[in-house]
């Protein structure tokens, strides 16, 4: 492997990237909302509710995970006011599927803009005539993708992280951030979700023609995490340190299989036969 | 001489379509090769083939001593390829451009900076390289894609219609430019073309080819003589001559026919060594000549010639 040409691909795949908004803006908006407007949002009507104010209780979603919750949970929760038990459930539990929103969303975003995109705006045809191997080809791409979705969902981790610490902390009276599952969820979970994101990308883009055909296409990978999010709601399944290292081992295992197919797809001779360049 | 490209019945097919039947062929060193073919006709198909970017259905080629099937990575060092469209990236500057490409085609670090700055010269875009290549000219574009076809000193080169897209000006320009490449030593060049013209004045030799069938192979003139018998020479006379002109001509041998139009007498004759004796006929006969121009076949007529044979 020639990691000097490994390299050069990466860094002109971000380079397009920063050059196109509309790959870029999602990746900043999502975090931004994710973690900065909503949880200020919770804690700042929480503050202001007031102490002991059980109005949040009264929401039928919250009220219904709260009939579910495990023993473990129940435990966590106990001698908590209202405000300090929807902070806990809210902003421990139920945001943190959102957080495989983020590299999933940021890898495909950025994979099949590289993937599809240089079909697209044609210039895969000269790339491909370079003596780059295939394989060099495919991890710089790889890499072009990973490294921001990495980067993004772990800054937005340290935002969320501060932010529910900062502005939390006067109501629920101490450090309570993140939990233990976090850890697991945040280096295990994510990493391997961003890998489906990009190879699911890979996959989706050797069909496509452009961009926002592929970019559409690749929004099924969040059906998966989507279910988790409901999996939650509806107490189905909780967010424990068990479950991450479960969740991550079965995303690591699919992505191996993606990986075995979509390097099989990206190959000059397939490129050349799909007659699309 | 040694070859440079080599094929054995090279085959291509596409599902029922065979755009490359059994094409064999050589391309010598520090030639230029020119392949004329109409759209559809298989020429990019072959230069894929021969760059190692497409499996082959059959047959074999060697390129440069490399085998483009199994050894593609390693012959893509030594050869410099000029696509149909530009395949510039458009947001990067025509510097970053180069410097990208050359960084893959492995031009060591170093050298690469006055590798680039001396193709940009080279190419007339020196006062543009900080421009994007987005923002340049269908001509300028051509012309940086030129530039990095030899930022990393190919000893061979594939141009596949390098003035299709362009206006005659631009075209000029890139026509000059490739034949003054072509006259550096060593290089290679294998040009793809429908322009007749541009092939005319920048092959040394060409090969026809139409669905996927090579026509016809050779130097122009080589293939002058096969498509047409004898050549034509023109001799213009001060005044019209009488008939005994045409019917002593006529009998001279090696000359096959003759014709006269007013002051413009056509012989048509086997072979250029008998133009000396035709001439001295026409004088001893009392013609004033004012010109002998023997006829050159154009690559144009050879080519229509080809292609016309191939079809009946
Ligand atoms: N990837 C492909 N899949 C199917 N058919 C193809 C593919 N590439 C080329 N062809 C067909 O092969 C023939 C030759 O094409 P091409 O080599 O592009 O011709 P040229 O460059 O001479 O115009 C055409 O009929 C074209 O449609
Ligand atoms: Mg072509």
């Amino acid at each position: 492997m020639n990691w000097r040409a490994v390299s050069a691909i990466a860094r002109k795949d971000l380079y397009e990237v920063r050059h196109n908004r509309m790959v870029w803006m999602p990746m900043i908006v999502l975090p931004v909302v994710l973690c900065l407007i909503l949880p200020l949002v919770l804690l700042l009507t929480a503050q202001a509710a007031g102490q002991d104010s059980p109005d949040a209780l009264l929401d039928p979603d919250i009220a219904r995970m709260m009939a579910n919750l495990p023993q473990s949970m129940k435990a966590e929760l106990e001698g908590l006011n209202g405000n300090q038990q929807m902070i806990v459930l809210m902003l421990g539990y139920l945001f943190a599927p959102l957080f495989l929103i983020l590299p999933i969303m940021t890898a495909s975003t950025i994979g099949t803009n590289s993937f599809v995109g240089e079909k697209e705006r044609k210039t895969i045809e000269a790339l491909l005539y370079t003596p780059a191997t295939d394989r060099e080809l495919f991890v710089g791409k790889m890499l072009a993708a990973i490294l921001p979705a990495l980067v993004i969902t772990w800054l937005s981790f340290i935002l969320y992280t501060l932010i529910l610490n900062v502005v939390g902390t006067p109501i629920m009276g101490r450090i309570w951030f993140p939990t233990p599952a976090w850890y697991p969820l945040i280096l295990w979970v994510t990493p391997a979700v961003a890998g489906m994101g990009v190879l699911g990308a890979v996959i989706v883009s050797a069909r496509a023609g452009t961009f926002m055909e592929a970019y559409q296409t690749t929004g099924v990978l969040v059906v998966p995490l989507l279910l988790l999010v409901f999996g939650q709601v509806f107490g189905v399944i909780t967010l424990s340190v068990e479950l991450a290292l479960v969740v991550g081992l079965v995303v690591w295992l699919v992505d191996w299989a993606l990986l075995w197919a979509s390097q099989r797809l990206f190959s000059r001779y397939r490129l050349f036969e799909s007659g699309r360049l | 001489m040694s070859s440079v490209i080599q094929t054995e019945h090279l085959t291509r097919r596409f599902g029922d379509l065979t755009a490359l039947d059994q094409i064999s062929l050589t391309v010598e060193q520090g030639e230029v090769f020119g392949l004329l073919g109409p759209n559809g006709a298989g020429k990019t198909t072959l230069v894929r083939l021969l760059n190692g970017m497409l499996a082959i259905s059959g047959g074999s080629a060697r390129v440069l001593g490399y085998d483009p099937a199994s050894q593609g990575d390693q012959l893509r060092r030594h050869t410099g390829v000029l696509t149909e469209t530009p395949s510039l990236y458009e947001q990067l500057s025509a510097r970053e451009n180069l410097i990208f490409f050359g960084t893959l085609y492995g031009v060591p670090e170093g050298d690469l900076s006055r590798r680039v700055d001396e193709v940009l010269d080279l190419f007339g875009l020196r006062e543009r390289t900080a421009n994007k290549a987005g923002e340049f000219s269908k001509g300028m574009k051509q012309r940086l894609a030129l530039a990095r076809t030899l930022v990393h000193e190919p000893e061979l080169l594939f141009f596949d219609e390098p003035t299709a897209a362009l206006d005659p000006e631009a075209s000029r320009q890139v026509t000059d430019l490739i034949a003054s490449l072509s006259r550096e030593r060593g290089r290679t060049i294998f040009l793809c073309t429908h322009n007749l013209d541009e092939a005319q004045r920048l092959c040394d030799r060409v090969a026809v080819i139409n669905r996927g069938k090579l026509l016809a192979v050779g130097t122009p003139a080589q293939l002058a003589r096969d498509q047409f018998q004898g050549t034509w020479v023109e001799i213009a006379l001060r005044t019209a001559p009488d008939g005994r002109l045409v019917t002593a001509l006529q009998a001279l041998p090696e000359v096959i026919q003759v014709s006269l139009d007013d002051q413009k007498l056509a012989v048509q004759i086997n072979h250029d060594d008998v133009i000396p004796a035709v001439v001295v006929q026409v004088v001893e006969l009392g013609g004033q000549i004012m010109r002998v121009n023997p006829r050159e076949h154009s690559l144009e007529e050879i080519y229509f010639k080809v292609q016309e044979e191939a079809k009946a």
